[in-house]
């Protein structure tokens, strides 16, 4: 179709609207409610414009563009529309632009410039709106200065999937609210700050401590979850002071998540270590770099000198970089040591040796949208991926079937297919159930073992819309990394891949999970669970709080406390570490280091650092090159972080090699479930790496509120506790007193206790049998 | 009110106050009648619509757009759910004629729904009645159960193969939900907020699916039109005005209530029948169609007929047939501050030239009644009138200023007067009189 706007012709597609024809054409239309991951609401009336034949302006974000169509964006009419829109917009909105935390970057604040009056007629009394109280993130306080757009409303129920905010009353008394005295606590709920075009929700966190104009922007990339969001950090006198989303379509398109979002505030917490410390006489003391370094080298070398290499375990975050990683394990191998691991939570290493190649994602992030079918295999998806899943959110919206297979847990907001909540003992079942139903439907014989498997309604619901989609995808999410039976459910998965034609692949519990296995900080001896099941002699650790990061905290404490070196390189000073500790080594967080991330899709994603180190902290690159000199040990000579990127990555490539989810793995064969309770651990959005754990804000969120114990109220009847009791929660050696909930989306038979949190972390493995009693 | 006189009724016809609505004396009457004729016959969905066409019924809510018309765009080929919605969310100020029908003939309504989904190839339909008006809620679900008792709403009506059931929903009184789009989230449970159009209801109505709405009363004329066939409904009426309608008159006559008379038949005689001035006093100014429509002075009043076309040329719209009629006792600047109030108090508050603009026309006329009016003020009215007008979403925005703009129009001396003297032209004892709640006289 072919469309003039103001004498320039554009061609569009059948269905677009005046607006896309204007974007399109580079024509800027005024506006204030539209935006375009959003529906249109054309409510706000900025962008009237002309058009021919038509006896009223015409709202460019709603008008669909007819064949020939003559729009005129600058006519008197238009402009004669747009104004008189703008006079209303400005009657009843506070004058207070210079104390206004939008100042700057206000949309209306840009547009009055070009189409306000200089005076307002209007000389009554302004509308008055009451502040409301929404939590910790967002601020309310100034809601007089809403121009009721929408895009927040909009944003909640077709971005976040759920309707925190709504528009209450009529008439001029409208105003955005939550359902009365609710917070809101959407994992996504930041976006609606950017997405306000005033000052009406603000950031809670980042109000009056800066103007936008004194902030410079520095792009970044998020180090939390597997997406890799694209940030631009905005900084002042060397100091984070916000994070903004930085638009890419294939990755995050326009949105970040809370987490990615409010962590900075952990950057400038005062738990920040700007000094190297050692252990004197018991406690830690602040000591200059060449001294820390000399003594680690030392004890370094007399460890493994006198009882050789394999005495030395080096664990390193997945939220650390690819530099990082790359150099600790080259480290760890350069000292005699094949004990190097980056996957603490993990539990089942029998796919170690057997992988085809790099586990990823099976497809790329904006192929998703494309899918037909789409399955995830235990994953607590919200809180985990909260990007990944608004993907999914978008696709069941539209004609993707979404299917989850899960361990219970919080409701997804995605329109599902189907959904089977089981136990962790039994997921492994459900899968096999789901396998047998695809091989049934496709008359082909089940794989050997899976005689005695009968699917139910859902899994065959499952693999049939599998089977039926033309592009299909499964997701294994990190309950499924973690499980106890990780190995086998990988298999099932592939198998499944393999009988219906979907890709098979990772979420991926980190920023750089993938990262990881092409760094090849992967053990040639002991892995991240044995390590400390076997304890070692010393330990050298990356980024890594054991006790909150491992599967097992009660095993890593335990083996830490008796170990005769624990070198900690890590940007906090608090934690664990002021227990078993020896050495502490400054190490800067994102923002002050160069690196790379590698995302769940293998998307090469490298950043530099955005701010000076803070004290005496260095890159963790520089420190671990730095100790490879030290020790002499050979290929340790770089001088930038991407020298050593590209020892691991060819230059220039966008994207990793290698990637492949295919694993060749014997029979399966069902196991008995264990008698007593499960454990099922989620671990909590804002527990789930050390940065989030210090963002101030974040942590008076509900999400980050202390773990329970949560189970259904038949095992409660069982236990014979009340909702809100204190219960004693046993595995092995370790106990912890939490209060009970019912919480009807546990599976039977099973208890939700979070990891990664203090008050659980005397506690054993993720999903092992736990004992629960009254207290 | 009651329905009080009538010129060749037919709505009203053989109606006895409350003791005729139920489905027996609607039956007497001739009632369903025309559904049967229709169902036995099997007519083609054509054929009703052309019938209808034929007839010039135009809506009856206040656009006065053709029916016959509006159901031709309906896609009868569309394979899913369609409905037809009934809009009786009677809301206008001057307006209480869809309450009398419902009340006194409610299956006149429940016929023509039942026509029009088998013309339309509807299975469901839905009345959505004003909150306010609880006790027609209540006997309109009677007048329902009795229909489908006696097989006129159902599956297989009269055996015919035709599926139809319908709906009672009540609103809460919401002006704002007489917006057929707003009235269409409203029953979908949601806040009742106008739509923005295109997509019309035809294609994409409740819950999505091809919508068609009409008035109450539209929907109770049409088994009188395929009983009497639609020429000579159109002859019971004037040419492009098809039959009668029902008159809601108030205001400062002697017998406020409502009236059916043919479109076409004079003011004058209109007056006559409501008794005429209270008082004998002098008309001022009459609204001719509901308080959204345009004020026209006494003299050009009583030079109209009461149809379409007729208080079109005279500057206003017939609307919903709501007669308002005002004395020489009125001051007009006051009359438009409880006019301009109800908008201000009715704005849905989605889109911004309605939401800011009724509110401060509001405040300024208010200041104006006051004496706090500024000689700037009438000029910024109009100003602010054409910025709201045309520009928003529905029609409630246009609604809130045609008002504003025929008062000062036709009343200029008196806003005028107004703002100068800071008092009315009218003496408030005089005024006092006119209101009937005081003992004065003039």
């Amino acid at each position: 179709m072919e469309i003039e706007i103001d004498g320039k012709i554009a061609q569009v597609p059948d269905g677009s609207t005046i607006m896309d024809a204007a974007q399109q054409l580079g024509a800027y239309i005024p506006h204030f409610c539209y935006h375009k991951k959003l529906s249109i609401a054309a409510n706000c009336r900025m962008c009237l414009v002309q058009v021919e034949k038509a006896p009223k302006p015409l709202p460019a974000c709603a008008t669909p563009v007819t064949n020939g169509m003559k729009v005129f964006t600058h006519s008197e009419l238009a402009i004669k529309a747009q104004k008189g829109v703008m006079e209303f917009l400005l009657i009843n909105h506070p004058l207070d632009c210079p104390i206004c935390d939008q100042g700057g970057e206000c949309q209306l604040q840009d547009l009055a410039v070009g189409y306000g009056g200089s005076s307002s007629r209007f000389q009554e009394g302004k509308r008055v709106v009451f502040h409301k109280d929404v939590g910790p993130l967002i601020s309310m306080q100034e809601m007089a200065r809403c121009i009721h757009c929408t895009r927040c409303v909009r944003f909640g129920q077709e971005i976040a999937g759920v309707m925190e905010l709504g528009m209450a009353n009529r008439t001029m008394h409208a105003e955005i609210m939550t359902f009365v005295g609710r917070s809101i606590d959407s994992e996504l709920s930041g976006n609606m700050i950017d997405l306000c075009p005033v000052g009406a929700l603000t950031s809670k966190p980042f109000r009056y401590s800066a103007r936008s104009w004194e902030l410079s922007r520095r792009k970044s990339v998020s180090p939390h979850d597997s997406v890799g969001a694209n940030l631009t950090v905005q900084i002042k006198n060397n100091v984070v002071m916000r994070v903004l989303p930085r638009e890419n379509e294939d990755v995050n398109e326009c949105w970040i998540s809370d987490k990615d979002r409010f962590s900075y505030e952990a950057l400038n917490s005062p738990a920040r270590l700007t000094r190297p410390m050692i252990r004197v006489d018991g406690a830690l003391r602040e000591v200059a770099w060449n001294v820390a370094l000399d003594y680690v080298t030392h004890a370094l070398k007399d460890i493994t000198g006198g009882k050789g290499g394999e005495s030395l375990a080096a664990l390193a975050s997945p939220h650390a970089t690819l530099e990082e990683l790359h150099l600790l394990q080259k480290l760890t191998r350069g000292l005699g040591s094949g004990s190097v691991d980056f996957r603490l939570r993990r539990r089942d290493f029998s796919t170690d040796g057997k992988r085809v190649g790099t586990p990823w994602l099976g497809r790329r992030f904006s192929e998703i949208k494309d899918l037909d079918a789409a399955l995830v295999i235990g994953s607590f998806l919200r809180k985990d991926h909260p990007l990944f899943a608004q993907r999914l959110r978008q696709l069941g919206k539209q004609w993707g079937k979404v299917s989850l297979l899960s361990l219970g847990g919080d409701d997804p907001l995605i329109n599902l297919h189907a959904q089977v909540a089981v136990s962790p003992a039994e997921l492994p079942l459900a899968l096999a159930a789901v396998v047998k139903a695809a091989a049934q439907l496709k008359n082909e014989p089940p794989p050997a073992g899976f005689e005695a498997v009968e699917p139910c309604a859902s899994s065959q619901a499952i693999a049939r819309s599998l089977l039926d989609g033309e592009q299909s995808a499964i997701f294994l999410g990190n309950a499924a990394e973690q499980h106890p039976q990780a190995g086998q459910l990988h298999a099932l998965a592939a198998e499944l891949a393999k009988l219906t034609g979907a890709t098979c692949g990772f979420i991926g519990e980190a920023a750089n999970s993938v990262g990881g296995y092409v760094a090849k900080a992967l053990p040639g001896a002991l892995n991240a669970y044995e390590m400390f099941a076997q304890p070692r002699q010393a330990y050298v650790l990356l980024g890594v709080e054991p006790e909150l990061d491992c599967h097992n905290p009660q095993q890593a404490l335990a083996a830490l406390k008796a170990a005769a070196l624990v070198v900690m390189l890590t940007p906090f000073s608090d934690g664990g570490a002021v227990d078993y500790a020896d050495v502490l080594l400054p190490i800067t967080p994102f923002t002050e280091t160069s690196g790379t991330l590698v995302n769940a899709e293998g998307r090469v994603q490298s950043f530099n650092g955005v701010v000076r180190p803070l004290g005496d902290a260095r890159p963790g690159w520089k420190v671990l090159r730095v100790l490879g000199n030290l020790l002499a040990l050979p290929g340790f000579e770089q001088d930038s972080s991407e020298q050593v990127r590209d020892e691991v990555i060819a230059a220039g490539e966008g994207f990793v090699s290698g990637l492949d989810n295919g694993v060749s793995a014997g029979p399966w064969s069902p196991s008995a479930a264990p008698a007593g309770l499960q454990r099922v651990a989620d671990v909590p959005i804002y527990a789930a790496d050390l940065l989030v754990r210090r963002a101030a804000a974040l942590q008076k969120t509900h999400d980050a509120a202390a773990p329970s114990a949560r189970m259904s109220a038949a095992t409660m009847a069982k236990l014979a506790v009340s909702d809100g009791a204190p219960v004693r929660v046993r595995q092995g050696e370790g106990e912890a007193l939490l209060p009970a909930r019912a919480d009807e989306t546990v599976p039977p038979g099973c208890v939700r206790v979070a990891a990664a949190h203090l008050s659980t972390a005397a506690l054993g493995d993720m999903f092992g049998a736990i004992n629960v009693e009254r207290a | 009110m009651a329905i009080l006189g009538a010129i060749n009724p037919m709505l009203s016809l053989g109606l006895d106050g409350d003791k005729a609505w139920r489905l027996a004396d609607y039956v007497k009457r001739g009632g369903y009648s025309a559904l049967r004729r229709i169902l036995e016959e099997k007519q083609p969905q054509g054929s009703v619509i052309n019938e209808v066409k034929k007839s010039v019924l135009r809506g009856r809510g206040g656009a006065g757009f053709p029916t016959g018309l509006k159901w031709s765009f309906m896609p009868r080929s569309f394979p899913g759910d369609k409905y037809v919605v009934c809009n009786s969310d009677e809301g206008e100020p001057g307006t209480f004629k869809d309450r009398d029908i419902l009340r006194y003939n409610p299956h006149s309504v429940i016929e023509g729904m039942a026509i029009a989904a088998y013309a339309m190839g509807a299975a469901c339909g839905y009345n959505y009645i004003h909150g306010e008006v609880w006790e027609i809620y209540e006997r309109f679900e009677e007048a329902l159960d009795e229909a489908r008792a006696a097989g006129f709403l159902g599956s297989d009506l009269l055996g015919s193969g035709f599926n139809f059931e319908l709906f009672a929903h009540h609103g809460y009184g919401a002006y704002i939900c007489g917006e057929e789009t707003a009235l269409l989230e409203s029953i979908e449970g949601k806040k009742g907020q106008p739509r923005f159009k295109p997509p019309f209801p035809a294609s994409f109505g409740l819950y999505g699916k091809p919508t068609t709405i009409n008035n109450t009363e539209t929907f109770a004329s049409i088994p009188y039109i395929i009983n009497l066939g639609g020429e000579t409904y159109l002859e019971a009426g004037k040419a492009n005005n098809g039959g009668t309608k029902l008159f809601s008159i108030s205001g400062h006559v002697e017998r406020p209530g409502n009236y059916e008379i043919p479109l076409g038949t004079p003011f004058a005689t209109l007056l006559e029948m409501a008794g005429g001035m209270r008082g004998g006093r002098q008309l001022k100014a009459c609204i001719p169609g509901g308080s959204s429509a345009p004020v026209v002075p006494a003299e050009a009043m009583m030079a109209c007929t009461m149809d379409y076309d007729s208080i079109s040329k005279a500057g206003s719209m017939l609307g919903s047939g709501a007669v308002i009629v005002m004395d020489e006792t009125t001051c007009m600047v006051r009359a438009l501050e409880r006019l301009s109030f109800f908008y201000y108090e009715e704005s849905c508050g989605q889109c911004t030239p309605c939401r800011e603009g009724t509110g401060w026309l509001y405040q300024v006329v208010h200041r104006i009644e006051n004496g706090q009016g500024r000689a700037d003020d009438l000029e910024l009215l109009a100003c602010v009138t054409t910025n709201i007008m045309g520009r928003t979403i529905c029609a409630l925005g246009d609604a809130a200023s045609m008002p504003v703009q025929s008062f000062i129009k036709h009343f200029h001396d008196e806003f005028a007067y107004h703002i100068e003297h800071k008092k009315c032209l009218v003496p408030v004892d005089v005024q006092r009189a006119g209101s009937g709640f005081f003992t004065a006289r003039v």
